[in-house]
C-alpha cells in the first residue's frame, strides 16, 4: 500500500462533470439533452465545454419544452439510446410530469415487460440561493412516492462523481437530484474515483446517542450538528439515505436500533414528506427500540422566501438540528 | 402464575422425559430461553419457555417421563412477582459489580419483544411491589403513563419497578437510561440474593443453555433411541398414509439461470460463506407460499388450518443408525439467503448433535426434502402430519433441453409437490409448483 492514495482537489459541479464525461466516453450510446446545456454549458454551470469535446450530436440544447424533451429521452431510451436528460430545477420538472410518471415509469409494466426505459433525469433541487418560490422547492420525496423509478441524492463529491454510471447501466428509469447549494462544495477526491452503488444508505458518521437521518444538501447542515453535539458529549450517528427510492430500510433501523432515538431531516415540506415515510418504517420496524418519539427537522411549511433571513429560518439549520437533539435527550445524555 | 407444560414437539408425541433442568427456583426467564431438555421418542430437544418472570418451582423432576401437557414448573410473572425478600441492609453490602445494568442489546437485534408481555405489564400498572408510600409514577392527565416502548423493555428485563422512577424525557417520559439508573440504585442500597438478580446480563439462561451440547444425562441407550426413533416415524408415517389422502405433481425446472447466478456469488465469497442449493429452494418455496395459503399450515380437527409464519421443515437425516428429523427454519419467507445458510448449518449440526429446540421441532408449516445429494432424481415424499404440503428435489442433472426450437445441455431439476387433497386441489397445486419454477429462474431476487 502507498502512504497516501493519489487524490485531486475538485468541486461537486465538476464532479458531476467527470461523470458525464466518464459516461460520454465509455458508451457510444450516451447523450446529453437538456435546456442550454450545449452552448451556454448548462444553467449552473455543469456542462461547460462537453459541447465542444463530444459534438452537438451528443451534447444536445432542447427547447424550452420540458415535457417534449423528457418524452423524446423516453423514446430514445425505448429505442436502444441510454439519454441523459437535465431538467434546469425541480421546479420545471413538473412540466414533464406525466412524462416522467405516466411512461417512464409505467411502459415497463404496461407493455408486459417488453420494453424497459433505460433513461436518466438530472435536476437540481432545493433552496439557499435566494432563487425563490419558483425555483427552490425540494420536491423529490414527491418522486420516491412512485414505483417504476429509483430517486437517488448524491450528497458527496464520491456520490456525484459515482451515481451517473450506474443509473445509466440501470435498466429502468433514474432520476438525479443535485441539491443547488452543493455545487460550488470543494474537497478531494481519489483521483480513480468511479462508479458507486445506488442501492444503500452511508452511515457518514457513526454514534451511540441519536440517530440523523438526512440526505443531499442538508447532509453538511446535519455533520455540522453532529460536531456541535460531540462537544456536548452527544453522540450522534449521521445515516445519508442516499437513495430515497427504494429507501435502505435496513440501514436506518440497524442505525435505530443502536442509538435508539432518530431524528430526520429533511428539506422537504413535513406533510406528507419522505421524512413522514422514514418516520413510519422506524415505528413500524424499530418500534420497541424505540427511547423517544421520532423528531423530524423539515422546511417551514411556506413557499420559500426571496428575503435571505427568512430563507434561512425558513431552512433546516444545524441550530435548529442541534436544538431538537437537546430536547430530545434531556438530562438524560 | 403461568404453568410451563411438557410440550407436544411433534405430531405423535405423546410423553417426554425430563432430561435435565437448566434453571432453578428463584431464577428469572424470560420468553424464548431454553429452560429444559426434554428427550422425545425422536429426538434430545432443548425446550423454551413462553413466560417472562421467576421459576417459582420445578414440579417435575430429572429423569420423570410425563404426558404431554403436564404441569413441568410453575413461573410468576414478573408484573405479578410477589416482593423479594429484601434482608437487612448490611452497611457494608454494596458491591460493586452488582448491577451491570448496560445490558446492551445487540445491533441486529430489532425484533420486537412479544406483545404480550408490554401488554401485560400495562394491564398491571402497579407492578412488582409498589411501596404504599411511594409516589405514581409520571402520567398524563387521561391516566397513561409515559414511558418509551425501550424503557419498558428495560425495566421488564431489569425487574425494576417504575413507581418512583422519575422520567427525564420529553414531558417527562421515562426512557432508558431512567430505567437503568433506577436499577443501580436498587442494587447499591439492597444486596438482593444472587439468586433473584434479575439483570440478564448478570444471569444469562440462554446463552449458557447455547454453549455446546449441555450434558444430558442419559436417559435411555442409543440403540433403544433408534428403536423408539423408528417406532416414532413408523407412526407418523403410518398415519399419514392413512388419513391423507396425497396427490402427486411433478415438473422439471431449468437451474441454469440459479447455477450460473449461485457459481458468480460464491466466487465472491469465502469458502465458509458459500451457498448451498439448499438456502435457494427453500426460499423459493417459502416466497411460493404467499399465494398459496392452502399449503402451509395445518389439518386439524375437520378442517385446514393456514399459517401466517411460514416455517420450512427441512428432512435431515442422522447419519449414524437412521432416522429422520424435520426441523423447521423459522420465517424463511422473510430471512436472506445468508440466514437460511447459517440457520440450516446451525440446524444439521445441532440436529445431529441432539440439541434442537422445541419451537423448532413442532412448529414447521410446510417441509422441504431434498435427496439430490444421494443421486436420486425425484422424491416424492409423505407429508409429515398434520402438515399439508411437502415439496420434494432432486438431483441437478444436464438434460438437453430445448429453448426456442434450439436444443442445449442445461442443468435440470425435478421438483415434486406432495399435497393433502382434503386441503387443496390438483389444479392449486400445479399452480403453487409452477410459482416455485418461477421463482427459481430469478435467483438474484432470492
Amino acid at each position: 500500500m502507498s502512504a497516501q492514495a493519489k487524490t485531486v482537489r475538485i468541486t461537486y459541479r465538476e464532479a458531476v462533470r467527470e461523470a458525464i464525461r466518464d459516461a460520454l466516453q465509455r458508451d457510444p450510446r450516451v447523450f446529453l439533452m437538456g435546456e442550454d446545456v450545449g452552448r451556454y454549458g448548462g444553467c449552473f454551470a455543469v456542462t461547460k465545454g462537453l459541447l465542444e469535446e463530444f459534438g452537438p450530436e451528443r451534447i444536445r440544447d432542447t427547447p424550452l419544452s420540458e415535457s417534449a424533451f423528457v418524452g423524446a429521452g423516453i423514446g430514445a431510451a425505448m429505442g436502444g439510446m441510454r439519454p441523459i436528460v437535465e431538467i434546469m430545477t425541480v421546479n420545471f420538472s413538473l412540466l414533464a410530469l406525466d412524462q416522467i410518471i405516466n411512461n417512464a415509469a409505467t411502459i415497463l409494466y404496461m407493455s408486459g415487460g417488453q420494453f424497459n426505459i433505460p433513461l436518466v433525469i438530472r435536476m437540481t433541487t432545493g433552496a439557499g440561493r435566494q432563487l425563490a418560490a419558483q425555483h427552490s422547492h425540494s420536491l423529490e420525496g414527491w418522486y420516491a412516492h412512485i414505483p417504476g423509478i429509483k430517486v437517488v441524492a448524491p450528497a458527496t463529491l464520491e456520490d456525484a462523481r459515482g451515481m451517473l454510471w450506474t443509473a445509466l447501466e440501470d435498466p429502468d428509469p433514474v432520476l438525479i437530484f443535485e441539491h443547488g447549494s452543493l455545487y460550488n462544495m470543494e474537497g478531494d477526491l481519489a483521483a480513480d474515483a468511479g462508479p458507486v452503488d445506488i442501492d444503500k444508505a452511508a452511515v457518514r458518521r457513526a454514534g451511540t446517542d441519536i440517530s440523523l437521518i438526512t440526505y443531499g444538501g442538508t447532509l453538511n447542515n446535519v455533520l455540522a450538528a453532529a460536531n456541535t453535539l460531540a462537544a456536548d458529549g452527544v453522540s450522534a450517528e449521521v445515516v445519508d439515505l442516499r437513495t430515497l427510492r427504494p429507501l435502505d430500510t435496513e440501514t436506518i433501523l440497524g442505525s435505530v436500533a443502536r442509538t435508539h432515538r432518530a431524528v430526520i431531516v429533511d428539506e422537504g415540506w413535513r406533510s406528507g414528506s419522505i421524512s413522514a415515510e422514514i418516520s413510519a418504517r422506524i415505528m413500524e420496524g424499530a418500534f420497541y427500540e424505540l427511547d423517544a418519539p421520532v423528531e423530524r427537522v423539515c422546511t417551514a411549511e411556506a413557499p420559500m422566501p426571496y428575503a435571505k433571513h427568512l430563507e434561512d429560518a425558513a431552512l433546516p439549520q444545524a441550530a435548529h438540528i442541534v436544538g431538537c437533539v437537546r430536547l430530545m435527550i434531556g438530562n438524560d445524555g | 402464575m403461568a404453568e410451563f407444560r411438557m410440550p407436544a414437539l411433534g405430531a405423535d408425541m405423546e410423553a417426554g422425559t425430563v432430561a435435565q433442568w437448566l434453571v432453578k427456583p428463584g431464577d428469572t426467564v424470560k420468553r424464548g430461553d431454553i429452560v429444559a431438555i426434554v428427550e422425545t421418542e425422536k429426538a434430545t430437544i432443548e425446550v423454551e419457555v413462553f413466560e417472562t418472570g421467576v421459576v417459582e418451582k420445578i414440579v417435575v423432576p430429572e429423569g420423570e417421563k410425563v404426558p404431554v401437557g403436564a404441569v413441568l414448573a410453575l413461573i410468576r410473572s414478573v408484573s405479578a412477582a410477589a416482593p423479594q425478600p429484601v434482608p437487612q441492609p448490611k452497611p457494608e453490602a454494596a458491591p460493586p459489580s452488582a448491577a451491570p445494568v448496560a445490558a446492551a442489546p445487540a445491533p441486529a437485534a430489532i425484533q420486537p419483544p412479544p406483545a404480550a408481555e408490554v401488554i401485560a405489564a400495562r394491564e398491571a400498572p402497579p407492578p412488582i411491589a409498589r411501596p404504599a408510600a411511594v409516589a405514581r409514577p409520571p402520567s398524563t392527565a387521561r391516566g397513561r403513563w409515559r414511558i418509551s416502548p425501550l424503557a419498558m423493555r428495560t425495566a421488564l428485563e431489569l425487574n425494576v419497578d417504575l413507581a418512583g422512577v422519575k422520567g427525564s424525557g420529553l414531558q417527562g417520559a421515562i426512557t432508558r437510561g431512567d430505567v437503568e439508573r433506577a436499577a443501580k440504585a436498587k442494587a447499591a442500597i439492597t444486596p438482593i440474593p444472587a439468586e433473584t438478580m434479575a439483570a440478564p446480563a448478570a444471569k444469562p439462561v440462554a446463552p449458557e443453555a447455547l454453549k455446546p451440547t449441555p450434558p444430558v444425562r442419559p436417559a435411555v441407550s442409543p440403540a433403544e433411541r433408534r428403536a423408539m426413533m423408528r417406532n416414532a416415524i413408523a407412526t407418523a408415517m403410518a398415519r399419514s398414509k392413512r388419513e391423507i389422502p396425497h396427490y402427486y405433481l411433478a415438473t422439471q425446472i431449468d437451474m441454469s439461470r440459479m447455477t450460473q447466478w449461485l457459481t458468480a456469488e460464491n466466487l465472491k465469497r469465502p469458502v465458509t460463506e458459500r451457498i448451498l442449493y439448499a438456502a435457494p429452494l427453500l426460499k423459493a418455496v417459502a416466497l411460493a407460499v404467499h399465494g398459496f395459503s392452502e399449503m402451509n399450515g395445518f389439518w386439524a380437527d375437520g378442517s385446514f388450518k393456514p399459517s401466517e409464519a411460514v416455517h420450512v421443515g427441512v428432512a435431515i437425516s442422522l447419519h449414524q443408525g437412521g432416522g429422520l428429523i424435520a426441523p423447521a427454519i423459522h420465517d424463511v419467507d422473510r430471512k436472506k439467503l445468508d440466514e437460511i445458510m447459517a440457520n440450516l448449518r446451525d440446524l444439521v449440526a445441532r440436529v445431529r448433535a441432539g440439541t434442537l429446540r422445541s419451537s423448532e421441532i413442532a412448529d414447521a408449516t410446510i417441509t422441504v426434502t431434498s435427496l439430490g445429494e444421494q443421486g436420486i432424481e425425484t422424491v416424492f415424499g409423505i407429508i409429515y402430519p398434520p402438515q399439508v404440503a411437502l415439496v420434494g428435489f432432486g438431483k441437478i442433472v444436464e438434460r438437453p433441453w430445448a429453448v426456442n426450437g434450439k436444443v442445449g445441455a442445461r442443468p435440470v431439476m425435478t421438483g415434486t409437490l406432495s399435497a393433502d387433497h382434503r386441503a387443496s386441489d390438483g389444479h392449486r397445486g400445479a399452480m403453487f409448483l409452477a410459482a416455485i419454477e418461477r421463482i427459481l429462474q430469478e435467483p438474484e431476487k432470492l
